[in-house]
């Protein structure tokens, strides 16, 4: 076993030329695609709004895949600090400030310290163990949402407030009409994250992560500080998925305590899986996939859960890999 | 206020015993497969609604023991078909399938019994309450009870003496091992994840008969019965029920103070023990 020698895992490692190229070539696709998006969408019928909404579920399930797919740990319980972006957000327009960026700062801080302290909790805990406790502590900020009525709006949701309009000091970007302008900025907070995400999986901490999810044990002998490791990459992941749940509340201008449920991180799970959990871009495909299909089948029939629930079965027992794991497979074939 | 702390504490025990068989069923599966079945509740909503639909042909008492075997046998053919497939492989799989399937057992029981909730009944003769002071104590409650402890009881001595419950029990330490002597694990497997689903469907048929059918009953069943098994301890059932009843205890007592926390608690709870007793109350070492 020790000597079998650890193929270089598909597109992540750093490989020759040609991988450089292909990179660049789909780091051109991915973006061409993002930024023409409100062009193209409302010919194939779609609207801008489902555009922003993929966007920010992408996101969501690439933080989540920070975690799954790049350090190997599962985690179901991801839509508690995706709510907290999305609560965080919601109440610091509602109740204290006007203001887009600070609402977004609020999210990212209560999802971020939550991920922190839970992070430090659960890092020694590993496989299907781990999924459980994460699990378990995401109903303890649902319930929170759901019964602090006062603050919360309780069952019913957080309402009243609208995101703000942002003021560059020489233009100022009507966010809240503009549902094109909308989405460019939320097309630019997502290449941020997505920029910073990407180079600190490029970056040694990054391959050191690689590093646990391949062979954990090797990596300790090593002298790499696992739990410490797994912890700080709960706690970026916990952050990432904060921003994008502080997205969602200025997309819907509502929060409520579905943005923290179960359900809600099962469905960032199958994205992340739909897409490829070895792939950078897999989970944002699998966002738009399971987002459009959802969509479809909704319209089509009330027992709309059954034929998800069926998505569900079919992806795990048809497409492990994902639709780009797959592509990249044949590829390598 | 002593018959509200009693009135409360006897609400605690009857939640923690349907905590007990939800949280021993899933952590048998958990214990041996390594798979956290996420349509657990939903078989016990399906154990309800088969017992609505047999009650009228062969009354209460056999739906009681008929219908869990029939939610285990669906149990069992799920294992089968689908579940064992996926054993030895990542963990993320087998949890997004049963999420899956919970979806899809959910929707099944809307679609054929309906979005609103339906009453099951209860022979009459066990539905009364049993003196005036004490409204909360009827037949059924007390019933519901002992046939929480029976079952429980018979799951013991049926791992500790019997010969499918040693393999069980040995399944659960070394599976290599038992493979090795020529048992054969998969149908162990699958059997062991038909009587988790008979558990849950036997307390589908009592919680049906306490606060009626819909089809997401076992939903608020469910996750507090996974705070069970970590609280308990993984890999140790006599945990798991210390787990179910503490938190079930708890939760209840909560109530009477403070209304709104009594479902906080729980997790508080084990937040609390993951922080001082990571193990759980009897966790085995190394098992994380």
């Amino acid at each position: 076993m020790s000597a079998t020698v650890i193929q270089a895992p598909g597109g992540d490692a750093p490989g020759g030329q040609l991988q450089a190229r292909q990179r660049i070539l789909t780091l051109v696709m991915v973006w061409a695609i993002l930024l023409s998006a409100p062009l193209w969408l409302p010919l194939v019928g779609g609207y801008t709004s489902l555009g922003t909404r993929i966007l920010v579920l992408g996101l969501a399930a690439m933080a989540l895949n920070f975690l799954v797919g790049f350090t190997g740990m599962v985690s179901f319980g991801h839509a508690a600090y995706f709510g907290l972006g999305v609560y965080g957000c919601g109440l610091i327009l509602r109740y204290v400030t006007a203001s887009t960026p600070l609402g977004l700062l609020a999210g990212l801080v209560l999802g971020g310290v939550a991920g922190t302290v839970i992070g430090a909790l659960i890092a020694r805990r590993r496989g299907i163990y781990f999924a459980m406790v994460t699990i378990a502590f995401q109903e303890i900020f649902y319930f929170i949402a759901y019964k602090w009525n006062g603050l919360t709006g309780g069952f019913d949701g957080l309402r009243g407030f609208t995101r703000a309009n942002l003021h560059l000091g020489f233009a100022t970007l009507d966010i809240i009409k503009n549902d094109v302008v909308f989405y460019y900025f939320v097309l630019f907070i997502f290449a941020l994250v997505v920029a910073v995400m990407g180079l600190i999986l490029l970056s040694p901490f990054g391959r050191t992560l690689l590093a646990i999810r391949e062979n954990e044990r090797r990596a300790r002998f090593l002298g790499i500080n696992i739990e410490r490791h797994i912890w700080l990459a709960f706690t970026l992941s916990s952050i990432f998925i904060a921003i994008a749940g502080g997205l969602y509340a200025l997309l819907n201008n509502f929060a409520d305590p579905s943005s923290l449920y179960t359900d809600l991180s099962g469905e960032l799970v199958i994205m992340c899986v739909l897409g490829g959990i070895r792939v950078f871009w897999g989970p944002l495909l699998g966002a738009a996939v399971y987002v459009v299909l959802q969509d479809y089948i909704s319209s089509h029939t009330v027992n709309w859960l059954f034929f998800v629930g069926g998505v569900f079965v079919i992806v795990v027992l048809f497409f492990p890999r994902g639709l780009l794991g797959m592509l990249r497979r044949r590829r390598d074939a | 206020m002593l018959q509200l702390i009693l009135f409360n504490l006897f609400n605690g025990l009857i939640i923690g015993a349907f905590y007990v068989l939800v949280s021993l069923g899933l952590s048998m599966i958990l214990n041996l497969s390594n798979v956290i079945n996420f349509a657990h509740g939903n078989f016990l909503a399906l154990g309800g609604y088969l017992a609505y639909a047999l009650i009228p042909f062969i009354g209460f008492w056999p739906s009681l023991l008929v219908a869990p075997l029939a939610t285990a046998l669906i149990g069992y053919v799920i294992e089968v078909t689908m579940i064992s497939r996926l054993y030895g492989r990542d963990p993320i799989y087998s949890l997004l399938l049963t999420f899956g399937l919970a979806f899809m057992l959910q929707d099944a029981c809307r679609y054929i019994w309906g979005v609103n909730g339906l009453p099951l009944s209860v022979p009459n003769n066990i539905s009364q309450p049993l003196s005036q002071t004490y409204f909360f104590l009827n037949a059924y409650r007390l019933f519901l009870v002992g046939i929480v402890v029976v079952s429980v009881l018979g799951l013991f001595a049926f791992l500790r003496y019997s010969r499918m419950g040693m393999r069980i029990r040995a399944g659960i330490l070394d599976l290599d091992t038992v493979s090795a002597l020529g048992i054969n694990v998969r149908m162990l497997r699958s059997l062991n994840f038909a009587f988790g689903i008979f558990l849950a469907g036997l307390a589908g048929v009592l919680a049906g008969g306490q606060i009626g059918l819909n089809p997401n009953m076992g939903d608020t069943l469910l996750l507090p019965s996974f705070v069970a098994i970590i609280v308990g301890g993984m890999g140790s059932l006599v945990g798991t029920l210390l787990g179910g009843l503490t938190i079930g205890v708890a939760a209840a007592l909560t109530a009477v103070v403070w209304p709104a926390g009594s479902d906080v608690v729980v997790y508080i709870i084990m937040a609390v023990v993951l922080l001082v007793r990571p193990r759980g109350f009897l966790g085995e070492e190394g098992m994380q």
